[in-house]
């Protein structure tokens, strides 16, 4: 492969139109979800759910989960597995979802998902076709940062979905943010697609780069899931405490129909757990990079120096949850400071502060 | 289930007991001891009279204050602020210009900025990595980490010698529980359970009719392993700091240079180390290739550089050839050379007021911008006027790669290929001031001593030329002949210690890091107790460190596991017998 090779123009184009037609099904994805979440509201159950909450919380010993499935042999069933909560966390089942049960709700909720699949196979094509019209890796520049970044989020959020998580609530706040995320990149952050500088020529690119994205993505499903716990736990405790003040018609509305702030909780420290290994290692393979191109494996760059505090505020995070006093809501302050050090790094740095780092084709 | 509350109510201490020591991590010490000494008081206790009870209660007092700090800074409570502060005391660096990152920029700030430049003088911000108080929270962090490391690590030894505890007398009470009744005697199902536990590489042992088993120590293992780790990299990269050197060098296409300190351009020592200890080594470069993009919204944007070179070790060891890219530095020993920058020099014959000449060769221009646009002075020390006098002549000017042409009205270079070049010079004579010893900036012209040739109009004489042309000094001078451009291609050349023990340092950091998150550590009991009719009741019950949608999952299939050494009597019987 030569590196000079001619831009192909053709396929740079195709890409632009896939992109451009992704954002169009998203847009109706985040109009199916809307339909959703109105029918949801009308629903019984939704009206209800609120007075569910917190009346039939649930007493600890009979929140039964029966894990029942064939067993190895046809004869023997899996048995029953009785699981409890620990104590002192509020048993709060998990609230009904968007669709609340109402049918037609369900089915725009459905209709939704399939939407997303579909706007999702086009933003990959999209993407795809972006790196094969230069022939290398898509993320030399933040429209293709950006493209790559929402594409992962939409991907990690199907596969969720398909893995059986409880995670259909987080289709709107998504999609939403998704839609920002495409309308920035193709506006604000378009650069033509064209072959890359040398110094950004190297396999490390196709590591260090897509781990950030990915981590990247991964620890934004985790805030979004930190930011409804916030919600949803200021909602439950209202809500459980009948004497003080009670959440408005609307945040009932809503709030009732998602998830028990425990179960937000747990998904949150669970994804951002599980990519702090991973963001390590973007850090670690990007020192390799810098040592092979600048000489020095760290340098206190500015995108250096943000890497760096990024994850040591998800550390503190980590630390926080194994502390007693810090757990919940202080812990989850520290998540989204976090994440908001992350995106500082991702936007803030690439376009305002000037380093070894600036790239940004902006 | 409605009986099982005839086993007594089971105390919370059973509980607890089940629990202890599932991890190292240091009890909170909010919730374990909230009355304990959190406010400092007196340590001392009741001060006898005289002097020998003075020093008596002083020394108590110390100790007790000592004590007290070291609780403290070992807590996960100083542990999470003092982390905190790190990532608040980095932010600085990232908005202010740095002193180590770039010198230049922190000169132009404080010019821009006469009031605010001393005040964060004071505070060292232009060199927030290396200021006091910077180093003081983290140096405090790392006492706390090894005052949590040490305890932890002869914890964790322990508990790797101590069984797992007992089972709790309520194993329904555990976090995840299933029960069925079996007609196989419980002894038998007892020998199974920790048979198959042990397959499964729990530690299990029996003891009171029931098996209690743990497994997932690596998780502790992968925790220790991960902070000290951090302390190798912290470590590591101060050698790193502390022993590295470097300098930079420019080398004209067919030149070479060998690594002593004379050769090099500028040359930063680090604190222990200096020109003594450079790797002997040399190279020539033989070629400089740059690319950059002809068309495409980038024109004009780099594609690609490469310096091909010819190396040797030692003196004279075997001649190697290599090419040096960006992203891919040559290594020799302890020493990596990086291509940092390149650029043209023109070639030049200046013939002085003698007609002899008085320099010939390339003169290295520096760059200026994307397209190359260069400048340059060229001196010539050992130039005579035509009455045979001394007198230095000095050229000052740019080189353009890429002329834009005569009606561009622009001396900027549109292309950083040599495709129309061209050499804009203004020119002097008198002296270079280059005998007083001063240092001068080799690519700058010091024109207090020289005084400027002037056209027959007046003006300065100023002279445009394309390769092969000569500019004529008034009055026999001399001239100038530009002959053409070589490239030259400047280098980094750095030397290192510890980049392999942080490296090593990090890749155990991650793998501890994987195994602390990835890996829960549980406890799972069995319990198998026979009643009267001859049934035994088999009761699986088990604990995590948090709760885990795995934990019940795992619980399931240990449960299946069981099934053929204690086979299930059929749900129907079972609901029978408890109606
Ligand atoms: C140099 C700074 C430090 C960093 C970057 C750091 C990072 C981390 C991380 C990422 C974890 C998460 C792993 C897990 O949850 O198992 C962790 C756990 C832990 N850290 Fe640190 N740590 C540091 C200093 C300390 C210090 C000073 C202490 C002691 C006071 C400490 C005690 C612990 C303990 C006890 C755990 C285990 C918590 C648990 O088992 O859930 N760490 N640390």
């Amino acid at each position: 492969m030569n590196i000079a090779a001619a831009t192909n123009e053709n396929l740079a184009n195709i890409s632009n139109y896939l992109v451009y037609s992704a954002m169009a099904v998203y847009v109706l994805a985040f109009l199916a979800h809307i339909a959703e979440w109105v029918f949801g509201s009308r629903s019984k159950v939704g009206k209800t759910a609120a007075a569910l909450t917190a009346a039939d919380a649930a007493p600890a010993d009979s929140v039964k989960v029966a894990v029942k499935q064939a067993g190895g042999t046809a004869v023997l069933e899996r048995p029953k597995v009785v699981t409890r909560s620990a104590a002192g966390t509020r048993d709060v089942p998990d609230g009904p979802g968007a669709a609340a049960g109402d049918e037609q709700g369900d089915l725009y909720g459905r209709f939704a998902i399939s939407l997303t699949v579909l706007a999702f196979l086009l933003h990959f094509a999209g993407v795809f076709t972006r790196g094969w019209s230069v022939q290398r890796a898509p993320w030399g520049n933040m429209y293709e940062f950006s493209t790559t970044f929402s594409m992962v989020a939409v991907g990690a959020y199907l596969i969720f979905l398909a893995a059986k998580k409880n995670v259909r609530w987080m289709g709107l706040p998504l999609i939403t943010t998704v839609l920002l995320d495409l309308g920035l990149a193709v506006t604000v952050l378009y650069t033509e697609s064209d072959q890359l500088v040398p110094a950004l020529d190297s396999y490390w690119l196709w590591i260090h780069v897509s781990l950030a994205i990915t981590c990247g993505a991964l620890f934004y499903l985790g805030a979004v899931a930190t930011i409804l716990y916030l919600f949803r736990d200021r909602f439950e405790a209202k809500v459980a405490d009948p004497s003080g003040p009670q959440p408005g018609s609307f945040a009932k509305s809503v709030l009732s129909r998602m998830p028990a702030a425990a179960s937000l909780d747990k998904f949150a420290y669970r994804v951002n757990a599980a990519v702090f290994p991973f963001w390590t290692f973007t850090i670690v393979a990007g020192a390799i990079w810098a040592e092979s191109a600048w000489g020095r494996y760290w340098g206190w760059d500015p995108k250096e120096v943000w890497s760096f505090i990024t994850w040591v505020v998800y550390a503190c995070y980590l630390h926080a949850r194994a502390t007693a006093g810090w757990k919940g809501r202080k812990a989850a302050y520290l998540a989204i400071v976090a994440f908001l050090c992350f995106l500082f790094n991702y936007y803030g740095v690439n376009m305002f502060v000037d380093g070894l780092h600036s790239y940004s084709g902006v | 289930m409605s009986t099982t509350d005839q086993r007594g109510a089971t105390t919370d201490s059973d509980l607890e007991a089940a629990t202890s020591q599932l991890s190292t991590a240091p009890v909170d010490e909010d919730a374990a001891a909230p009355q304990g000494q959190a406010v400092a008081g007196s340590f001392g206790g009741v001060r006898r009279p005289g002097t020998a009870g003075a020093i008596a209660w002083t020394g108590r007092e110390i100790t007790g204050w000592v004590r007290w700090i070291w609780r403290q800074l070992t807590s996960m409570r100083v542990a999470l602020i003092l982390l905190f502060l790190l990532s608040l005391g980095s932010i600085p660096g990232s908005l202010i210009p740095q002193t180590s990152v770039d010198q230049i920029k922190v000169d132009r700030f404080r010019e821009q900025h006469e009031t605010l430049a001393p005040i964060y003088d004071k505070l060292q911000l232009f060199d927030v990595y290396s200021s006091v108080w910077f180093s003081a929270i983290y140096i405090l962090l790392f006492i706390s980490l090894a005052g949590c490391i040490v305890p932890r690590s002869w914890q964790f030894v322990g508990q790797l010698r101590a069984k797992p505890p007992k089972a709790p007398r309520r194993l329904d009470r555990l976090p995840a529980y299933t029960t069925w009744q079996t007609e196989k005697p419980a002894d038998e199902v007892l020998e199974a359970a920790q048979r198959m536990m042990k397959k499964r590489r729990f530690r299990a042992y029996t003891s009171g009719g029931a098996v209690a088993a743990e497994k997932g120590y690596l998780r502790e293992a992968g925790n220790l392993l991960f902070h000290i780790a951090l302390f190798v990299l912290l470590i590591a990269f101060a050698v790193g700091q502390l022993w590295k050197a470097d300098g930079g060098k420019l080398v004209m296409e067919g030149d070479g240079f060998s690594n002593t300190l004379t050769q090099y351009d500028d040359f930063r020592p680090g604190t222990f180390s200096g020109a003594e200890d450079l790797d002997p080594f040399g190279f020539t470069l033989n070629d400089f290739t740059a690319k950059f993009a002809r068309s495409g919204p980038q024109k004009g944007s780099a594609r690609e550089f490469r310096a091909d070179v010819t190396w040797w070790k030692g003196a004279d060891g075997k001649p190697q050839k290599s090419a040096i890219r960006s992203n891919h530095p040559l290594t020799v020993d302890d020493t990596k050379i990086y291509l940092m920058s390149h650029g043209y020099a023109p070639v030049v014959t200046v013939t002085d007021g003698k007609g002899e000449t008085a320099y010939k060769g390339p003169v290295p221009f520096l760059p200026q911008d994307g397209n190359l646009t260069s400048s340059g002075a060229i001196k010539v020390t050992d130039a005579k006027d035509k009455n045979g006098k001394k007198d230095q002549l000095a050229f000052q000017g740019f080189f353009v790669p890429t002329y834009g042409g005569k009606g561009s009205g622009s001396m900027f270079s549109q292309f950083p290929e040599p495709d129309y070049p061209v050499l804009f010079l203004t020119a002097y004579h008198g002296d270079l001031g280059l005998d007083a010893g001063i240092p001068q900036n080799v690519y700058q012209l010091e024109t207090k001593n020289m005084k400027q040739f002037k056209r027959k109009g007046g003006g300065p004489l100023a002279q445009m030329m394309l390769p092969g042309e000569t500019m004529k000094l008034p009055n026999g001078a001399g001239s100038l002949k530009f002959e053409g451009y070589e490239q030259w291609a400047s280098f980094q050349i750095s030397q290192q210690k510890g980049n392999g023990w942080a490296l090593g340092g990090a890749m155990a950091a991650i793998f501890g890091l994987a195994g602390s998150l990835f890996i829960q550590r549980r406890r799972v009991w069995v319990r198998a107790s026979e009643d009267a009719d001859g049934r035994t009741t088999v009761e699986l019950a088990g604990l995590g460190r948090s709760e885990s949608a795995k934990l019940p999952e795992e619980l399931a299939d240990l449960a299946v596991a069981l099934h053929p050494a204690a086979p299930p009597v059929s749900e129907d019987q079972e609901e029978g017998a408890r109606a």
